[in-house]
């Protein structure tokens, strides 16, 4: 198992060449797991002729299907899209090609990214690699499989409320969200626009560093992103010794005892290497979730209405205007993505917003203002990734009160604007469980800090399908 | 039915004259080919946002400046929703409670009219409609606007348009945009409502469609007229929208199906709260030049008559050179005569303020006729001689020596008996006969002043 600076290595030694590796990986794609919608073979393979130096250089890299790539459809897992190209690339992917890396697919999703399971796609639910009945959790679940499978070397997804982070955890994987606007959304079609960030899914935290070293960083496009400078983020060599971590109580209730104690067994072992620990006390815990339905259901209601069939996508024709959109909205989005469109409608209707969206945004700021004084106290805080491991495929595609339970863990970052990185804790059973490190704003490389020292002392090899090295 | 009162409040769309759209880098123009200046971003593909230009911005802080608004150091942007074939996301950006300006008022024919609010929002595209199907044109989507809206301090039509052509003038000279009705760079949505309770407003409607102040007069004419029939005859208004037919001069109701809309107004998400620090507000209040009506009022204050006040103030290049003159010599009242009856008769050319002023000031001084001072005017414009060169050159001198005038004088008495056995019996009238004569012999040069007081001093002899 590789890392990209050491696969970088082996290129300049010649001991592997970028199309093995590539070819590698595409032989990795297992159809039964339904990571992808579109594997873009053609464009990974123009992308090696064009021989980019740089630090993703030759790398294969997979991009959930709600990231614009220039001349790639981009379909969101939607209906809705049927047909539709991208005319432009996202500023993400932009800077990827400036630094060599290539491109193998576009991987599937929850519709728009509305969900935590990757079963509600218009192309199927995608697999677990690690037990084909469970979920591999979403809405990135095409990104954690494609990775976790080693048909990528690592994966961009997009996090509005733990997308990216919850579908790391169900497949042994490294998933950062970084601080809201350290990285351009340009091109990220928008979900809830005030939380999505695009995120990363990775095999370790150095390779994690390595490609938010090239993607983060202000973009006149996205007038929401920092101008901050960044870190170095793929020098994580420096142990973080003198840090505290806050262990927030409301997050171990309510959760799976295993999950429990291997989150348990982390802090120990950072113990054992100087690190000190603090109990804090995070009372709007139990607001998360429905602040986040709330607000992310109304901004969806709103970024989802260019979806007319007018100017792109599905068209169906009807009577009138009015009818061609109703008939087109119908028969393009999936029953979920219409659910959360008439809550986000209702929520901003003049007889609604104040006891829903005005009362939403109030208790967002309050679940902020706790994070930051909490945060004055520790470094970060350390919390389980998920309440248990990958559930059964189908068993909350009803219930969505159930399907939206993991959030409770992750949305909190997303509503604060945190980063958060979530790393492999353990195994239960056969299914990998993580835990969640929650920083201050633009201390993504502390925290890929602290999981690179995980890593060092307790590494959980064997979790990934090896990728051949050719 | 003069006992009801009407109440007018405008809303004015104008659009704001920067080189590229609102939200995006692509041009603003006007009769290009269709869908040639469009974008992913003004087309509303999946993954655009906005950037804000900067240019609007800071026409928009005019605008809401040269109307004293209070400019608001920190706004808000908000989506206002609903569907629509020419709102290619599915909501306009715009600006809800938190606009850029607020609190303003213009003077339109001595009435403040308050300006309620000045917000920065962006157009839609255009719907092209034919016989059997629709097309839509999206150069025009995300062209950045300005929403100016009034309080109903408005109470006629012509005050309406009075105050609609003042505010016009304002966003042309101040170049913040070019507020051409006929290109859609300038329009107004009036709402208008008639009471007889002294203190409470009626029901009112919203008239839409005017394409010319002559449509703004007539609708809204033909709408008060409308109102007051319905409520004589025992009816009631309904809130609506009211259309206007430009060809029967008539105006009807909408159907009120639509109205109820709820366009669920949110914060947007896709751009930061819009700060703009103090001095970048004091740069643009500075660059702002001095209005027409500002103008006048100063005129007025410096003893100009109200009309000749607004003439000149109305003429930049007039109200520029007056205020040079008036630099050098004072004498406003003067200065204004010189510019009112000669100067813009000429066609205000181009010409030199000192020049100008040395011209009145021999007049005034007596050295030149203002007969003369007229001659020199017009050779000045001409030649771009200085007046003393003139002067010289024709031999304008005005006669004002007392033995020269009098001979003349003499001269005219012995050729006009009968007129001056009339003065000598007390004809007053004919001092102004025997001036004139004097003027024609001496072909102008003669100092009327001197002439009269040399007649007058004649008559107390006789």
């Amino acid at each position: 198992m590789k890392t990209i600076l050491e696969y970088q290595e082996e290129f300049k030694k010649q001991r592997i060449t970028p199309l093995n590796l590539l070819e590698d990986c595409l032989k990795n794609i297992d159809p039964s797991l339904n990571a992808y919608i579109t594997v873009t073979e053609d464009l990974a393979k123009k992308g090696l002729g064009k021989n980019v130096e740089g630090k993703l250089k030759g790398i294969p890299i997979a991009i959930k299907d709600n990231i614009n790539i220039k001349g790639i459809p981009t379909s969101c897992a939607s209906n809705v899209l049927k047909g539709f190209i991208s005319t432009f690339s996202a500023t993400v992917i932009e800077r990827i090609e400036k630094n060599g890396g290539i491109f193998i697919g576009k991987t599937n999703l929850d519709e728009f990214g509305m969900g935590s399971s990757t079963e509600r796609s218009y192309y199927g639910p995608t697999k677990n690699p690690f037990d084909l009945t469970k979920v591999p959790g979403g809405s990135s679940g095409g990104s954690a499989a494609a990775v976790a499978c080693g048909s990528a070397i690592i994966s961009l997804g997009s996090d509005t409320g733990g997308s990216v982070r919850q579908p790391a955890s169900y497949c042994g994987l490294v998933g950062l969200k970084p601080t809201y606007g350290r990285v351009s959304r340009y091109g990220l079609v928008a979900f809830g626009s005030s939380l999505d960030q695009i995120g990363i899914i990775g095999r370790n935290a150095e390779d994690v560093g390595v490609l938010l070293e090239v993607i983060a960083g202000y973009d006149p496009k996205d007038s929401t992103s920092s101008e901050k400078e960044i870190d170095d983020y793929s020098n994580l060599n420096t142990i973080p010794k003198d840090i505290k971590i806050g262990i927030p109580e409301e997050y171990f209730k309510q959760i799976d005892p295993e999950v429990h104690s291997s989150v348990i067994k982390i802090k120990k072992t950072l113990e054992k290497e100087g690190i000190s620990f603090k109990s804090v006390s995070l009372p709007t815990t139990n607001y998360i979730i429905p602040t986040y339905q709330v607000i992310s259901y109304a901004e969806a209601s709103s970024n989802l209405a260019r979806y007319d069939g007018v100017r792109y996508g599905l068209r169906k024709e009807g009577e009138d205007f009015h009818d061609t959109i109703r008939k087109s909205r119908d028969e393009g989005f999936l029953p979920e993505v219409k659910r959360r469109i008439l809550i986000g409608s209702f929520v901003l209707s003049s007889e609604a917003i104040a006891e829903y969206y005005e009362r939403a945004d109030l208790i967002r700021r309050l679940i902020t203002q706790e994070f930051n004084k909490v945060l004055k106290e520790v470094d970060c805080l350390l919390t389980p990734a998920t309440p248990t491991p990958a559930f059964p495929i189908g068993e909350r595609t009803d219930d969505p009160i159930r399907m939206h339970v993991p959030d409770r863990m992750t949305a909190g970052a997303n509503l604060a604007g945190l980063p958060a990185v979530v790393a492999p804790a353990g195994m239960i059973g056969k299914l990998p469980i993580g835990y969640q490190l929650i920083g201050k704003p633009f201390d993504e490389k502390k925290l890929l800090s602290v999981v690179r020292l995980v890593e060092k002392i307790a590494p959980f090899k064997g979790f990934l399908k090896e990728v051949k090295d050719g | 039915m003069a006992e009801y009162k009407t109440t007018i409040g405008i809303e004015v769309h104008a659009q704001l004259k920067t080189d590229t759209k609102l939200f995006c880098g692509c041009p603003v123009s006007f009769g290009d080919e269709a869908n040639s200046n469009v974008c992913s971003v003004c087309l509303g593909l999946p993954g655009v946002l906005p950037a804000l230009n900067k240019k609007a911005v800071e026409l928009a802080i005019k605008a809401g400046l040269t109307l004293n608004c209070e400019i608001h150091e920190k706004s808000i942007f908000a989506r206002k929703n609903y569907f629509y074939p020419d709102l290619p996301k599915g909501y306009q950006i715009t600006q809800y409670r938190f606009p850029i300006a607020t609190g303003g008022r213009i003077l339109v024919e001595g009435k403040e009219i308050r300006i309620k609010r000045v917000h920065l929002e962006e157009e839609s595209a255009k719907s092209i409609h034919e016989e059997n199907r629709s097309l839509i044109d999206y150069n025009r989507s995300g062209i950045p606007l300005i929403e100016i809206v009034t309080e109903p301090d408005i109470n006629s039509p012509d005050m309406a348009v009075a105050y609609l052509k003042i505010l016009q003038k304002i966003l042309q000279s101040q170049s913040i945009s070019g507020a051409v009705m006929a290109r859609a760079e300038f329009r107004c949505e009036p709402n208008i409502s008639v009471s007889k309770e002294e203190g409470k407003l009626g029901t009112r409607t919203e008239v839409k469609n005017l394409n010319s102040f002559k449509a703004v007069t007539k609708s809204l004419s033909s709408e008060v007229k409308r109102q007051i029939e319905i409520l004589e005859s025992g009816g009631s208004i309904t809130q609506a929208t009211i259309h206007y037919s430009e060809e029967t001069g008539k105006t009807w109701e909408a159907r009120t199906k639509e109205e109820s809309s709820d366009y669920r107004y949110f914060p947007e998400p896709d751009l930061p709260p819009l700060v703009v620090d103090k001095e970048w507000i004091e740069e643009i209040r500075s660059s702002i030049g001095e209005l027409p009506t500002e103008r006048k009022e100063k005129y007025i204050e410096l003893g100009l008559t109200a009309e000749d006040a607004k003439i000149i103030s109305n003429s930049p290049g007039s109200s520029r050179l007056f205020e040079e003159i008036l630099k050098i010599i004072g004498d406003p009242v003067e200065i204004s005569k010189w510019i009112l009856r000669d100067y813009m008769s000429l066609g205000q050319p181009d010409i030199s303020a000192e020049n100008f002023a040395e011209m009145i000031k021999m007049v005034a001084d007596g050295e030149i006729s203002r007969n003369a001072g007229a001659e020199v005017l017009k050779e000045m414009v001409e030649s771009k001689k200085t007046p003393e060169q003139i002067v010289k050159e024709k031999n304008l001198i005005q006669i004002s020596d007392s033995t020269t005038l009098e001979k003349v004088l003499l001269e005219v008495f012995e050729e006009c008996p009968g007129e001056l056995n009339r003065l000598k019996e007390g004809e007053k009238k004919l001092i102004g006969f025997f001036v004139g004569q004097v003027m024609k012999k001496t072909k102008g040069k003669a100092d009327p002043k001197e002439v009269s007081r040399l007649i007058s001093e004649y008559e107390k002899k006789y």
